[in-house]
């Protein structure tokens, strides 16, 4: 858990917990959320990110624990905390009949926007989101990437300081990926944002932090690049070796602690990569078994993971 | 009190604009236009609205949750229930904006039966006190079966299963009286008290009894007091 003793979190979620019947969709969850800060939920479908999206914006309550958002705990002060997030379901929900423009209009009252507050930043949001065109349009007639966008302009119409956005680039073509994406990271300069997402290049473009959830827990909890790095290398090595690879290739599976080696014959040039169980630094055993055998070690290098890997080793429970 | 408006406004507005609701009317209109004119070709016909009175209050058993089915049924459906329970909005205000809304639909469909009373007033000289007493009567019915209507639309995501819900409890409701002399003792007495058409039928004979008003306005309170409460058990379920 992330607590900065100057700047008290934003969004502090302690020992979430929730039931659906006897099925925990989240367990002991905790964790917080500086202001200004994009925080990325990444987990596979069903994992309870949405489970978590919903209580901090007080659609469901928690089964056990606590969420605050500014000081504000969402069940008991839920009005106050409500009055503080914009938010994006999963699933974006609209009401087909009616034009952006009233959707907006409607949204932004219930919001408790004055009129007058409601016509300055319509504008505004109908700009960001690029609905111009499309204003007077009934809803129900846009395709699911203008959808996608006024679900988007309703969450920030009224300059909420909590954003919650359930997989806000799901469905949408590449292009408006990329400016949803850059639209979410310049909203994050002043607004806290928490994302979902499963697609792992996004959040770690996006978000100055991750937690990975996986069947309601959180698994691991980091920048995007200490992710990498703190599971960088030990585990996967290449190693380049000079010498017949019948016989180099046994010898490497040999090795205590090796679970796979993968040969790669590049022009002569004998390339191994070899997995090694979790927490296993083989760098010292392979080189004694090179220089053993007589064969010359021509390259040993610790290859980083990617996220992408990192999310599937801790989310699946085999090894890779 | 202003996202109140907003709701009851956008509900309006919907009213007016989607095909259920001028089906509604149209049935109203023809059934009620049916009573009307029912005794007018007795050799010394009366006139009064007593017949389009009784033909109303069962007409509006099948049409009013017809018009209140939709209300929250379908934000469930939608999803957009999500957005509407995590704006800071308090829950009293979502079910008064659609009530409110359901109303007003009802109100200008009672508005255009008046033209039954016109036609009266015009072409004889009907006694004005029970056309004027079933004219309030008809407005606290309809207001009660709303009510009801909007709490099963609360309960559930799917609006038949809302309407005939609704359409049970008003049916029970309504013959509730029958209880007078079917069920010995105080039950029969309590049983009998909750009817609606025993509480409706002395205002149209023109008698105002406060009792009668009491009942309707007490009804509507239940009703939507349980549909508040209803809304807030998404909370905690």
């Amino acid at each position: 858990m992330t607590v900065n003793d100057l700047q008290p979190d934003m969004i502090h979620a302690e020992n979430l917990t929730h039931y659906y019947g006897p099925y925990p969709a989240i367990q002991d969850v905790n964790f917080g959320v500086r202001k200004g800060e994009i925080l990325g939920f990444l987990g596979p479908n069903g994992a309870g990110k949405t489970t978590t999206m919903r209580i901090i914006t007080g659609f469901v309550p928690p089964t056990h624990g606590t969420v605050t958002l500014d000081g504000y705990d969402v069940v008991e002060q839920s009005l106050e905390a409500r009055r503080r997030v914009g938010y994006l379901p999963e699933t974006v929900p609209l009401y087909t009949d009616m034009s952006v423009n009233s959707y907006l209009k409607y949204m932004g009252t219930l919001r408790g926007m004055s009129p007058d507050a409601i016509k300055t930043r319509l504008g505004q949001v109908i700009d960001v989101c690029r609905l111009g065109d499309y204003r007077k349009t009934q809803i129900g007639k846009l395709s699911k990437g203008f959808r996608q966008r006024v679900g988007i302009a309703q969450a920030i119409l009224h300059e909420p300081q909590v954003l919650v956005l359930d997989e806000p680039t799901i469905g949408i073509d590449p292009i408006q990926v990329v400016e949803t994406r850059k639209l979410i990271q310049e909203l994050g300069r002043d607004q806290t944002v928490v994302l979902s997402s499963h697609i792992l290049p996004e959040v770690s473009m996006i978000c100055d932090r991750v937690l990975i959830i996986d069947e309601g827990r959180i698994v691991a909890e980091d920048t995007p690049k200490n992710l990498a790095e703190g599971l960088q290398g030990v585990e996967r090595l290449e190693v380049e070796i000079g010498g017949p690879a019948a016989e180099v290739l046994p010898m490497l599976k040999g090795i205590d602690g090796v679970s796979d080696v993968t040969h790669v014959n590049n022009n002569g040039r004998h390339t191994y990569m070899v997995q090694a169980q979790p927490g296993k630094d083989l760098r010292d055993d392979i080189s004694q078994v090179v220089v053993n055998n007589g064969w010359s070690l021509r390259g040993l290098q610790l290859v980083g993971m990617s996220l992408e890997e990192i999310f599937l080793r801790l989310t699946t429970h085999e090894e890779l | 009190m202003r996202t109140a408006q907003a709701v009851a406004w956008k509900e309006i507005q919907l009213y007016f604009s989607s095909p259920t609701a001028y089906i509604v009317g149209l049935i109203f209109l023809a059934l009620t236009g049916f009573f009307f004119t029912q005794d007018l070709g007795d050799p010394f016909p009366e006139a009064t609205l007593t017949p389009f009175f009784d033909g109303a209050i069962i007409v509006f058993i099948l049409l009013a949750p017809a018009l209140t089915m939709r209300l929250l049924a379908e934000e469930s459906k939608l999803g957009t229930i999500e957005l509407l329970l995590t704006s800071p909005v308090r829950d009293w205000e979502i079910i008064a904006g659609k009530y409110v809304a359901s109303l007003v639909f009802f109100l200008v469909l009672v508005a255009l039966s008046f033209f039954y009373a016109i036609l009266l007033f015009v072409y004889a000289s009907p006694d004005p006190g029970p056309i004027y007493a079933g004219y309030l009567g008809l407005v606290l019915y309809g207001a009660a079966a709303l009510a009801v209507g909007l709490l099963t639309s609360t309960m559930t995501n799917n609006q038949i299963v809302s309407a005939v819900v609704a359409m049970g409890i008003l049916l029970a409701l309504f013959f509730a009286d029958r209880a007078f002399g079917s069920v010995s003792g105080l039950a029969g007495e309590i049983i009998g008290e909750m009817g609606l058409r025993g509480h409706f039928q002395d205002f149209s004979r023109g008698v105002i009894d406060t009792s009668n008003i009491v009942y309707f306005l007490s009804v509507i309170a239940v009703f939507l007091f349980l549909s508040i409460r209803m809304l807030e058990s998404r909370r905690w379920r």
